[in-house]
């Protein structure tokens, strides 16, 4: 019996997805599929084009993330160049992508996440949005929206625009950072550590509330994957891709990101556009990891920045040293942001970031390149081919949402059997599977753009693969 | 030297006998758009922009190459002839592949000025979308056909100006690109003395310098090549 609930106001995932729960016999669920609809190509359209127009084509692949993109491609592309940036734009890549991070966490965190943090899982959907926040916690809504102005600020002043910013460039950055511009983020930068402790106080003060989310919202044992540096903590611009288990060993020495290939294999199932990746080692599908704010939190020994690592410390003594539950992902986002904009002040201060040479140049020195650096949502890969000239000629991104590709099919696995009863799906039932979802805070417009309403739809599936129940927003 | 006097767009205005009515019209501040043409160098009348109206004749007459006359009557401006210079650029736009927000021209661009400038908001004509080349052989410059609008600057400067005729032009239509030599990749051209003035005049991203990030603009910051009005005003133009 099919049966069509529609769902207003719109709903908070990004992009366009839709999720399969099969059940047995019993009326059980026995298997969740978590489905990525739409396809972009970015792979194909570059080819053909000048290696040094990669970074801005790469940007577009995404309006909220396309730091990340620009500083992932720059740096493959300076691996072809077989050059290092100079020490003042590699620098410079650090705080423009530390920006992104902290604009980036704090849309996930605020905008999408807190409405169901204060309004509770089963809260009146007319309510949980920003809006609803900001009239039930003002500070809570000012706090988001400020930290994702100045995010948004430091990328604007410092590439030129907000979206799709241009100083990143092959070989560094193309402009000079001016000392008015650097006083200008610093000067932001106590409200914006104001804002985000005030938004781990009452993260903490509430978290008792939701025990059981963070028990059924995708908690599981897997790996985790993240960069680290020297001594074996947070960077999220360079140094060594670390793999532990889900106990705190490490799966293999610090893998020198250009390496990548031989430990990170990926899979291509018939039912989504999203690629899943896993660990070659261990094999698909057992493979299984996780990247992004918590596995940061989980592989590193520190973040390295004092008021980040005092509270990585409570944060450790309240979920463990490896922390499974994905729920914990909005907590360690909110460590994430604080050391990122730690972080940005600690560089700022650097005396060279005000320096001249921005930027190495060099022409075609290799004919491929890898770039790997942190998102806000976890590791991304990009890996260039190009001919003797400079065109490109093979493209493969891996990014970060397809790495937890099959730890949100999991989730949506574990909240279906928690939560999906006989043959009916209820209201509570979808936010707490997009909940899941929002989690990880995947970028499907990195793997979609669409137009119009956001849509999240859930088929229920019968033995014989007749429609059960169908909810839609 | 003869003086002639003339009107355009209702005003009385004055010329020297042999100038074209797109140098009187630049002259007395009137402007008439153009992407071939370019002060310095020969004018072609290719890309049809200079379009104007003279006395009562139903056909069209490109500013650039027409030689004013006494007593003529030029309209520059009208609705129609705006009219005309919107669908000339939108073929422009649609004959090859041009996408600003990744090309290295992006704010340094005549083609896209002038886009604004007509207010071509949009295309109404379905697009070709052709498979063309890029040419990043040479050591120094790029050459992506996908924005060239065969204004042919490029050839003329180097012609005219370096007098090394590295580029011309080969084949017909839709299939019309300008060549180094005979045909040959630019790097491997054994006449380019790589002195950049075709980077320089190009009006779009089609010619740029390698390495330069998205809407860094393809020219240099120093001024636009003022050795082509010494030149000209050594020949005498």
């Amino acid at each position: 019996m099919s049966q069509t609930i529609v769902i207003d106001p719109v709903t908070r995932i990004e992009g366009h997805s839709k999720i399969t729960i099969q059940l047995d016999d019993r009326g059980e669920v026995v298997d969740a599929q978590f489905h990525v609809t739409q396809f972009r190509g970015f792979e194909r359209i570059t080819q053909g084009r000048p290696v040094h127009e990669m970074p801005a084509l790469m940007a577009r692949i995404c309006g909220i993330c396309p730091v990340s993109h620009l500083i992932a491609s720059a740096k493959a592309v300076d691996d072809i160049m077989a050059v290092e940036p100079t020490p003042t734009g590699a620098d410079l890549r650090r705080v423009i992508n530390l920006g992104q991070i902290v604009q980036s966490n704090a849309l996930s965190f605020f905008h999408l996440s807190s409405p169901d943090l204060l309004f509770g899982f089963d809260g009146d959907p007319a309510q949980r949005n920003i809006l609803g926040v900001a009239a039930a916690n003002p500070q809570l809504a000012r706090d988001g929206i400020g930290l994702r102005k100045w995010g948004q600020q430091i990328i604007e002043w410092m590439g030129g625009k907000r979206i799709h910013p241009e100083g990143i460039v092959p070989g560094g950055v193309a402009f000079r950072l001016t000392e008015e511009v650097r006083d200008r983020i610093l000067a932001g930068v106590p409200d914006a550590l104001a804002a985000t402790e005030r938004a781990i106080a009452w993260y903490k003060s509430d978290m008792l509330r939701w025990e059981e989310e963070a028990t059924t919202l995708g908690n599981f044992r897997s790996a985790f994957m993240a960069l680290v540096d020297r001594q074996g903590n947070v960077d999220h611009y360079g140094g060594w891709i670390k793999v532990i288990d889900a106990d705190g060993h490490a799966l293999a020495e610090p893998i020198d990101p250009k390496h990548f290939n031989d430990y990170i294999g990926e899979a291509v199932e018939p039912w989504s556009y999203l690629k899943s990746t896993f660990w070659k080692p261990m094999g698909y599908p057992d493979g299984i990891y996780r990247v992004g704010p918590l596995a940061r939190l989980n592989v590193a020994e520190k973040t390295g920045t004092p008021r980040a690592d005092e509270e990585l410390e409570k944060f450790r003594w309240r979920v463990g040293r490896v922390a499974s539950s994905s729920f914990h992902y909005h907590y360690a986002r909110l460590i994430d942001t604080l050391h990122a904009i730690e972080k940005i002040e600690l560089l700022l201060r650097g005396p060279e970031i005000t320096g001249p040479h921005t930027r190495s140049t060099a022409g075609i020195n290799r004919n491929e390149g890898i770039g790997v650096s942190e998102a806000p949502r976890g590791t991304l890969m990009h890996h260039y081919k190009v001919d003797d000239d400079g065109l490109v000629e093979w493209v493969n991104l891996v990014i970060a949402t397809g790495h937890n590709n099959m730890a949100m099919n999991r989730a949506v696995l574990q909240v279906a059997r928690h939560y999906v009863k006989g043959d009916r799906l209820e209201e509570s039932m979808l936010n707490r599977v997009e909940s899941v979802i929002r989690c990880y805070d995947p970028c499907l417009s990195c793997s979609t753009h669409a137009l119009g309403q956001m849509a999240i739809k859930i088929d229920l599936l019968a033995p014989d693969g007749r429609v059960l129940s169908q909810l839609a927003r | 030297m003869t003086v002639y006097t003339l009107k355009i767009d209702g005003r009385d205005v004055a010329g020297s006998e042999g100038q074209s009515i797109m140098d009187v019209a630049e002259e007395n501040g009137i402007d008439i758009p153009g992407l071939c043409h370019l002060p310095g160098i020969h004018d072609r009348g290719a890309c049809r922009l200079c379009v104007v109206k003279i006395g009562g004749s139903p056909r069209l007459a490109a500013a650039c190459v027409t030689k004013i006359a006494e007593g003529m009557d030029v309209v520059a401006h009208d609705e129609e002839l705006e009219e005309y210079r919107r669908a000339a650029t939108e073929m422009m736009f649609l004959e090859r592949n041009h996408v600003c927000a990744v090309c290295v021209a992006n704010n340094h661009c005549e083609l896209q000025d002038l886009s604004a400038d007509l207010g071509l908001t949009h295309f109404e004509l379905p697009r070709i979308s052709p498979t063309v080349d890029v040419d990043l052989s040479h050591k120094l410059f790029g050459l992506d056909h996908n924005r060239c609008i065969l204004c042919l600057r490029c050839v003329r400067v180097c012609d005219e100006i370096e007098g090394a005729h590295v580029w011309d032009v080969m084949q017909r239509g839709l299939e019309t690109r300008i060549q180094a030599d005979m045909g040959v990749d630019w790097g491997d051209s054994v006449t380019c003395t790589s002195c950049g003035k075709c980077v320089q005049v190009c009006p779009t991203g089609a010619l740029f310098e390698k390495g330069r990030p998205v809407a860094a603009g393809t020219r240099d910051e120093r001024p636009f090549l003022p050795w082509l009005r010494v030149h000209q005003e050594e020949r005498g133009l």
